[in-house]
C-alpha cells in the first residue's frame, strides 16, 4: 500500500547492537530528553488567577436587557419561549399599569421570566428571535450547584443592573469596565 | 561503674537530630518527588497549599492521619502491624553509622557527627538494610492477600538478588580502602589532590559505582525496580490492604530508604563531606564553619542523588520480572564479580611495587 504520510517507519528488526544491548546509552538518551522538559514552556493556565479569554461567539447565562433609561425592554411576546428548542423559557405577561412608566418600556411586560438552565443547551435561539432586543446570552459560564432548583434562574437573577441607578454594576455586567 | 553522662547526652542529642533530619527530609522527598514529576512532565505540581505548594507534606501527613484504620478480618494482626513498624525501624536505623560531617567542638568537647563510628559500617549497613525486606515481607504475608503475597515474595527476591550484586561491587572498594569503616572511608577520600576531589572512590571504581547505584535503585524498590509495588499489575502490592498511616510508615520507609541510600553512595563513592577543590586540612582553623562547608557539601551531593532517584523514576518504564532477575543475576553478578577480581589483582600488584 501506498504510505499516506511520511511519518511511517518500516519495523526494524536487526538485532540489536552492543551499544544497544548494554541499555545504559538509551537510558541516557530518555534522561536527557526527561531533563530537557524542564526547560520547556509549561502550557497549564494558573485557572482561578487567570483566565483565558473567551471566543467572541461564547453563550453563557442569559441577560434581560434595559433601555438607557433603566427600563425593561422585555414585552412578554413568548417568542423566545416558542424559539426555544429545550423548552427552557417560561413567563408570564402582566399589564403595565399607570405610574410604571418608568420600569417597562412596553405596555406589557413579563412579571415572571424563568429560564431552566438545566435545559438550556445555550444555542442562542432565543437573542435571535427577540424582537425588542431584551434577550442576550452573555460571557457567563453557568456556574455548577447542589440542587435542581438553584438551576432555574428566576427575572431578579436575569436582568441587568439599572444603569441610571448602578451605573458601576451595569458597566461591568456589560463587560465594559 | 563511671558513666560518662555528658557523652550519652550528647550521642542521645545526635540520634534525635539524624531521626529528625532523616523524617523532614522523606516529608519534602514526597514534595520534591511530585514537583519533579510535574517537571519532567511539563506540569507545575502541587502550587496550592503554602508558596510552591511547600505545605503540601503537611497536607498529605494530615490526611494519612484522619484515614480511618483498617485491619482486614482475615489479617494477622501481631503481623499486620509489625510490618511497617519493622519497615520504617529498618529504615531509620541505617544512618546510625553514616558521618554526616566532620568534627565540631561544643563547649571544649570534640563531638563527631556521627552516631557511632563503628569498624564494622559497612557491614552494618548491609545487614539493617536486609532487615527492611522483612518489613515488606511480614506485610505482604499478614495481609492475607494473593497479590500483597505475590508482590511480597517479588521484593524478597530482589532485594537478595540485588544485595548480591550490591556487597560484591563493595568489596571492590573496600580492597582499595582496607576498612570498613564509613569514617576512614571518607578520611581517605578526603586526602586525594584537588583538595579531595581525585581521591573520590567514584574516579577509581566507576563500574562498582554503577552496579551499587542500580543495586540501590532495586533496594529502594524506585523505578524501574518497583515490582513489589506495580500498581498495575498487582494493585499496589505489598500494601494493598494497609491504610492510615501504616500506609504511611510504608511509603515514609521508602523515602527515607532514598534518603539514607543517596547519602551511602555519597559518602563511599563521592567523598562524603568533602568539599571538592578545597583543601579541609588546610582551613582548620575555620573549626565549626568547616564542618559546616562538610555538610553542605554532603547535602549538594544528596541532593543530587535524591534528584537522580526521581529523574530516573519518571524517565524509565518497569522491567519485566524476568528481566529484572536476568539483570541482576546475569549480568550485575559477573560484572561485579570481574570488577572485584581486577581491582584485587591491581592492588596486589601496586603494593608488590
Amino acid at each position: 500500500m501506498q504510505a499516506l504520510t511520511n511519518r511511517a517507519k518500516v519495523v526494524d528488526r536487526k538485532p540489536m547492537t552492543f551499544i544497544e544491548r548494554l541499555y545504559l546509552w538509551n537510558i541516557l538518551k530518555g534522561m536527557f530528553i526527561t531533563f530537557s522538559h524542564i526547560f520547556k514552556k509549561r502550557p497549564t493556565i494558573n485557572y482561578p488567577e487567570k483566565k483565558r479569554p473567551f471566543s467572541p461567539v461564547f453563550r453563557g447565562l442569559h441577560v434581560l436587557n434595559r433601555d438607557e433609561e433603566g427600563r425593561e425592554r422585555c414585552t412578554a411576546c413568548g417568542l423566545c419561549a416558542l424559539a426555544c428548542p429545550a423548552e427552557a423559557i417560561t413567563m408570564e405577561a402582566a399589564e403595565r399599569k399607570i405610574g410604571e412608566e418608568h420600569l417597562y418600556r412596553e405596555e406589557k411586560y413579563a412579571a415572571r421570566y424563568e429560564v431552566n438552565m438545566l435545559r438550556c443547551i445555550f444555542c442562542g435561539l432565543c437573542e435571535e428571535a427577540c424582537p425588542k432586543d431584551a434577550v442576550y446570552l452573555s460571557e457567563t459560564p453557568a456556574p455548577p450547584n447542589f440542587t435542581r432548583e438553584s438551576f432555574i434562574y428566576k427575572k431578579e437573577d436575569l436582568l441587568i443592573p439599572d444603569p441610571t441607578k448602578e451605573p458601576e454594576a451595569f458597566k461591568k455586567a456589560k463587560g465594559l469596565s | 561503674m563511671n558513666i560518662d553522662w555528658i557523652l550519652v547526652l550528647e550521642k542521645f542529642l545526635l540520634i534525635a537530630t539524624v531521626v529528625t533530619i532523616s523524617l523532614v527530609i522523606a516529608m519534602y522527598e514526597t514534595w520534591s518527588e511530585r514537583k519533579i514529576a510535574a517537571l519532567l512532565q511539563d506540569r507545575r505540581g502541587p502550587t496550592r497549599a503554602g508558596p510552591f505548594g511547600l505545605f503540601q507534606p503537611l497536607a498529605d501527613g494530615l490526611k494519612l492521619f484522619m484515614k480511618e484504620e483498617i485491619i482486614p478480618n482475615s489479617a494477622n494482626r501481631f503481623l499486620f502491624i509489625l510490618g511497617p513498624c519493622l519497615a520504617m525501624m529498618a529504615a531509620m536505623m541505617t544512618s546510625a553509622v553514616i558521618p554526616f560531617g566532620g568534627t565540631i567542638e561544643v563547649a571544649g568537647r570534640q563531638v563527631d557527627l556521627q552516631v557511632a563510628d563503628v569498624n564494622i559500617g559497612v557491614l552494618y549497613v548491609f545487614a539493617v538494610v536486609s532487615l527492611g525486606v522483612y518489613g515488606i515481607m511480614i506485610g505482604g504475608w499478614a495481609s492475607n492477600n494473593k497479590f500483597s503475597l505475590m508482590a511480597a515474595l517479588r521484593a524478597a527476591s530482589q532485594a537478595i538478588s540485588y544485595e548480591l550484586a550490591m556487597g560484591l561491587s563493595l568489596i571492590a572498594l573496600l580492597f582499595m580502602s582496607g576498612s570498613l569503616s564509613m569514617r576512614d572511608i571518607v578520611t581517605q577520600q578526603m586526602a586525594g589532590d584537588w583538595g579531595g576531589f581525585l581521591g573520590w572512590n567514584v574516579l577509581y571504581q566507576p563500574l562498582g559505582f554503577l552496579i551499587f547505584l542500580i543495586a540501590a535503585f532495586a533496594e529502594c524498590n524506585r523505578t524501574p525496580f518497583d515490582l513489589p509495588e506495580a500498581e498495575n499489575e498487582l494493585n499496589f502490592g505489598y500494601h494493598q490492604e494497609y491504610s492510615s498511616m501504616k500506609l504511611g510508615f510504608y511509603l515514609f520507609a521508602e523515602y527515607i530508604n532514598m534518603f539514607i541510600s543517596s547519602v551511602i553512595m555519597a559518602t563511599l563513592f563521592f567523598g562524603g563531606y568533602d568539599m571538592p577543590f578545597f583543601n579541609e586540612s588546610a582551613h582548620a582553623h575555620w573549626g565549626n564553619w568547616l564542618a559546616l562547608v562538610g555538610i553542605i557539601a554532603l547535602t549538594l551531593k544528596v541532593g543530587f542523588f535524591i534528584f537522580l532517584f526521581m529523574w530516573v523514576r519518571w524517565t524509565i518504564p518497569r522491567f519485566r520480572y524476568d528481566q529484572l532477575m536476568n539483570l541482576g543475576w546475569k549480568k550485575l553478578v559477573p560484572l561485579a564479580l570481574a570488577n572485584m577480581v581486577i581491582t584485587g589483582a591491581v592492588v596486589l600488584w601496586l603494593n608488590d611495587k
